[in-house]
């Protein structure tokens, strides 16, 4: 048994039947927020705001609602995913299957990632009805929306693992991963900050997988497309890597 | 008979400095049915732990059915089925549900006819797919053995197994455990329950303080450690143990309407004889003879007493 796929897919099959037994939750509110927010920024403060490089506010809002709703999703389906198990002490049948921690991985992050792309998916075909949209690059769009899901489903991963109560798992998206993702240009451009938050926000990793998905529906970015598929490939990485480092130490899994 | 699980100087430190196995070394046989027996915090959740990969080895090597469960781990655990002490269960998901995730954790494709004959066999079948949360407590622990044993595993482990657990379930899983060790598989269970151990175990294992102290047949146990009493029920009540049978060793109990002579079985003599032969002299009538045998609960008392 090279790879145990049968575990993997169980994993992943169990992780989704959560999400069908709770679907107001899984896709309902996220896509309400969504539809608020295209009320309030799109039509009620965007017609009076100039466009960006060219591109209607309500348009140009678009990736960055997507990313927002796909990064912090992922990060919620992922810990909560991992750390509901630690919490109810059904770890103990992970630990004891015939299972590697990449399989693990697989199953969980992949599970993750799927729920949020859907979302992402479903939060575009909502931006259809409200306004008028063409997406440059497709099949680019697609793809950065995939890895961003893997890649913060990742992050997730390692906040399940972290967490020790509800509480840490709460405060981390709060207070750390959301005001990133709103401060990376979910909702402006880069370019209509203060120079020295401009540098500031260089420091912010969510600000070049917004800018880079943002390119991919209008051509047009905060930082080269480049630059943004590569943080996005240096972040999965380093995500990767404190799984595996987490894993191998057996930290908080195995005494 | 072969070992399908071979302990070998195995030592348990947890991080927090607590020693929980000390060199530990111990072989359980191919098809039997072992207590592992121990008082609270023996050491005998961590051994199980450790083999069932939930913890981390400090020093030692452990190998079932040949495999090292560090090096080989998953030939090792697809082997091994765990029922945990504690009623460990996701609320939401169904009984099927979540039997169907421990057979793919395992690394077994989904086999329909096997998982309905488990269900049915753990009365669970009817409540297929009804959430766990609706389930009573000793519900809830078939489904844990239900998971436990939905990869058909060759070696189950029981922690406690009758923790909390009324009268009929303990008598069905016991009916399993012998039907399970019929069809080849190899039990091991934990107690602090001499009962359970005495009544179920071909084998019994005491631990204590992270060693074993013994490992043993339960009838070799019995009789090796075991001390025997014989009970003679008077036909009149006595006021004093006659003085032929004081100086045997009799003893006058129940207000004088019975008399007790113990003897060890490892013994060659066991003295009833010189006992029968007084009673004949000092002319005492009596109704009934009888012997009890000592529980493994003082032959428990008598070892760890020991060291």
């Amino acid at each position: 048994m090279i790879l145990n796929f049968y575990a993997i897919k169980a994993i992943f099959k169990f992780e989704m039947s959560r999400t069908y037994r709770t679907p107001l939750q899984s896709f309902a509110s996220p896509v309400i927020a969504t539809v608020l927010y295209f009320v309030v920024f799109g039509s009620a403060i965007g017609n009076r705001m100039t466009p960006i490089d060219g591109i209607s506010y309500g348009a140009f809002i678009v990736p960055g609602l997507i990313m927002l709703t796909v990064m912090t999703q992922s990060v919620a389906n992922a810990s909560f995913g991992i750390y509901f198990p630690k919490f109810l002490g059904t770890i103990y049948e992970h630990l004891s299957a015939p299972i590697s921690s990449f399989e693990m991985v697989i199953g969980y992050v992949g599970a993750a990632a799927t729920k949020s792309a859907g979302v992402g998916c479903i939060i575009l075909a909502v931006s259809f009805l409200f306004v008028p949209l063409k997406i440059q690059h497709p099949l680019l769009m697609l793809a950065l929306l995939i890895a961003t899901a893997l890649c913060f489903s990742l992050l997730g991963f390692i906040l399940g693992l972290w967490a020790k109560d509800f509480e840490q798992l709460n405060l981390v998206p709060a207070l750390v991963i959301t005001p990133l993702v709103f401060l990376g240009g979910s909702f402006y451009s880069i370019a209509m900050l203060p120079s020295h938050w401009q540098t500031v926000s260089l420091f912010n990793p969510a600000m070049y997988v917004i800018s880079g998905f943002r390119w991919a529906f209008f051509g047009v970015s905060d930082v080269p497309i480049t630059i943004s598929l590569l943080s996005i490939v240096i972040l999965a990485i380093v995500f990767f890597a404190i799984i595996w480092r987490i894993f191998a130490t057996g930290y908080r899994l195995r005494q | 008979m072969s070992a399908i699980v071979k302990i070998q100087d195995l030592t348990k430190r947890y991080d927090d400095g607590k020693l929980a196995l000390n060199d530990l070394s111990v072989e359980f046989m191919r098809g039997e049915i072992i207590a592992l027996l121990g008082p609270n915090g023996a050491g005998k959740t961590s051994l199980i732990s450790i083999i069932c990969g939930l913890t981390t080895i400090s020093d030692g090597l452990v190998t079932v059915d040949g495999f090292d469960i560090q090096s080989n781990y998953r030939e090792a655990r697809s082997l091994v089925g765990l029922v945990p002490q504690e009623l460990m269960l996701e609320p939401f998901e169904t009984v099927m549900g979540t039997v169907s995730l421990s057979r793919g954790l395992f690394g077994q494709a989904q086999n329909h006819e096997y998982v309905e004959g488990l269900l049915s066999r753990l009365s669970l079948w009817e409540k297929r797919d009804s959430p766990i949360r609706e389930l009573s407590g000793g519900m809830k622990r078939r489904v844990l053995i239900a998971k436990a044993l939905s990869h058909e595993p060759k070696i189950l482990f029981l922690d406690e197994p009758t923790a909390g657990v009324d009268v009929d379930l303990r008598r069905d899983m016991w009916r399993l455990v012998k039907d399970l060790q019929a069809e080849g598989v190899t039990v091991i269970l934990t107690t602090h329950y001499i009962e359970e151990a005495e009544e179920i175990a071909d084998r019994i294992a005491v631990i204590n303080e992270g060693q074993i102290l013994l490992v043993e047949d339960k009838s070799i146990l019995m009789n090796r450690l075991g001390k025997k009493e014989l009970l003679i029920d008077l036909s009149e009540s006595l006021i004093e143990v006659p003085q032929g049978l004081a100086g045997l060793g009799v003893r006058l109990q129940n207000g004088g309407r019975q008399l007790s002579y113990s003897y060890d079985m490892a013994t060659e003599k066991s003295g009833i004889p010189e006992v029968l032969g007084a009673l004949k002299i000092e002319g005492i009538g009596f109704s009934d003879v009888h012997t009890e045998q000592s529980s493994l609960e003082d032959i428990f008392i008598e070892l760890v007493a020991e060291r």
